[in-house]
């Protein structure tokens, strides 16, 4: 951003988490600690009859409901705002939106013809479906969209609503993302699932081992995550508990291919480079790194020889949590930046589960074994998605 | 031809679409006031109910329908 322009700082006052590790922030934060389970990671935990009532469950995708239980528990957590509605926005995320409805509303029309298909389903399906969801439940009337740029939409969700912050559009956003796609339909698989094994991107064994010279494909996740993002003087003078500021953000396109990263991973290198110019720090004040690293062979090869490029030899400590979260897609980097804000106010990195044999190839410094504590400075979180799509944000300890 | 187990029938494809208790699907009980059953609710009602009783309903024979009473004569006048 140009230095020229004044802009509001802004913090983030409330977490919210919908995860296959837990759901929660203590139950989220503690699982990252556990044993990576084999398979496909569902999140387990959660009776949308906890967040919206039944006819509003029954017309709710599974990732709208997880959309808004993640900012139920975010709102909860940030207690009252006290800010106009009009001046509060919902930039939320997903990577594809109701796949669910969709795949059983094509069901319906194969099967049953076409009296058989619920008027439901556009708005059920329909990208936007999780934030609109949110901005009716809660009354918030500011601007209301949704980011949709695969693997990266969460990350991209948080640095957009950051501007508008920034910017004084808004005095707080309600960011995160959500993503479930992994309920088939009768006896058939998610056609997600089946889509994501067929082009191999899935691990065979279904064994998540960022940065490891074993990995073989990510494990694919569903979840939600929600951040409130907040104007710092308003938040300081309503006594809010203040987990960390976000001090930058940046989006780039690699422009090379639809599914590989750029070779070197050149459109990582400019997203963190322009994150950090952004944050007004250098690569020296990185004090960790929460990867993107997603236990596909081609992602974490690029991943690390972009933290190379940007950081040199000697890197902040790295850590991917989908070694046990698995791969939550358009949810994934809003997850992170939750588990950033964490990983500050504990002063502890969750270590890369999964990652016991680190590939020769990948020199950045993994955390692996077990949590490393640290002093907590300036945390880089990096989300790339299919498309091209690079998404960075900076997350600090409030320093004032 | 309609009975006991017509009603309940038609009762359950009710209280399953539109999410309300069963003792407020009555035949006086009014879609948009005392369901809170909106167009697409009704759309969605008439669906399960021609998957239900085997039946097809056209869009223009709904004109007029505001409660379950009428939907009910609709349907039974189809068996």
């Amino acid at each position: 951003m140009p230095k020229d322009i004044p802009v509001r700082r802004v913090v983030i006052t409330g977490l919210g988490v919908v995860s296959c590790v837990g759901s929660g922030l203590d139950r989220f934060f503690d699982g990252l600690f556990g044993e990576a389970p084999v398979g496909y990671r569902y999140v387990t935990d959660f009776d949308p009859l906890d967040y919206l009532d039944p006819k509003e469950a029954r017309q709710t995708d599974r990732f709208a409901q997880f959309s808004v239980a993640s900012a139920k528990m975010a709102l909860d957590d940030a207690g009252e705002l006290g800010i106009d509605p009009s001046r509060v926005g919902v930039i939320y995320a997903t990577g594809v939106g109701g796949l669910e409805t969709l795949q059983e509303q094509i069901t319906n029309l194969a099967e049953k013809g076409d009296r058989r298909v619920s008027p439901r389903l556009v708005p059920m399906m329909m990208s936007n479906a999780g934030a609109a969801a949110i901005s009716m439940r809660f009354g918030f009337r500011g601007p209301c969209e949704t980011v949709v740029t695969a693997c990266a939409s969460g990350t991209h969700a948080i640095g957009n609503a950051l501007r508008l912050i920034q910017y004084g559009r808004c005095d707080a956003v309600v960011t995160g993302g959500a993503e479930a796609g992994m309920t088939g339909v009768g006896d058939r698989q998610a056609v997600g699932i089946v889509a994501f094994s067929n082009m191999t991107a899935l691990s065979t064994e279904g064994t998540s081992r960022p940065f490891d010279s074993r990995r073989d494909g990510f494990v694919i996740a569903e979840g939600a995550a929600a951040l409130i993002l907040e104007e710092y003087e308003h938040a300081k003078a309503r006594g809010a508990h203040i987990y960390a500021e976000l001090i930058g953000a940046a989006s780039t396109a690699d422009a090379y291919h639809i599914t590989a990263p750029a070779p070197g991973g050149i459109g990582a290198i400019s997203c963190m480079e322009l994150a950090l110019e952004d944050a007004g720090i250098t690569p020296a004040d990185v004090t960790h790194i929460n990867g993107h690293g997603t236990s596909t062979p081609l992602n974490d090869l690029a991943e690390s020889q972009a933290i190379i490029h940007v950081f040199g030899e000697k890197t902040p400590p790295v850590t991917s949590i989908k070694g046990i979260t698995g791969h939550s897609l358009g949810a994934a980097g809003a997850i992170e930046a939750v588990c950033v804000a964490l990983t500050i106010e504990r002063g502890l990195i969750p270590p890369t589960v999964g990652c016991e044999e680190q590939d020769p190839e990948i020199t950045i410094d993994v955390v692996t074994g077990g949590p490393r504590t640290f002093t907590p400075g300036p945390v880089l979180s990096n989300s790339f998605g299919f498309g091209g799509h690079n998404g960075c944000i900076v997350i600090a300890p409030l320093n004032d | 031809m309609a009975d006991d187990a017509t009603l309940e029938k038609f009762k359950a494809c009710a209280v399953e679409v539109l999410q309300v208790p069963a003792e407020k699907v009555t035949l006086e009980a009014r879609f948009s006031e005392d369901l809170d059953a909106d167009s697409l609710d009704l759309v969605e009602f008439v669906m399960a109910l021609e998957e239900a009783f085997d039946i097809s309903v056209e869009e223009s024979e709904l004109e007029g329908v505001t409660t379950i009473g009428q939907a009910y004569d609709l349907v039974t006048n189809k068996l």
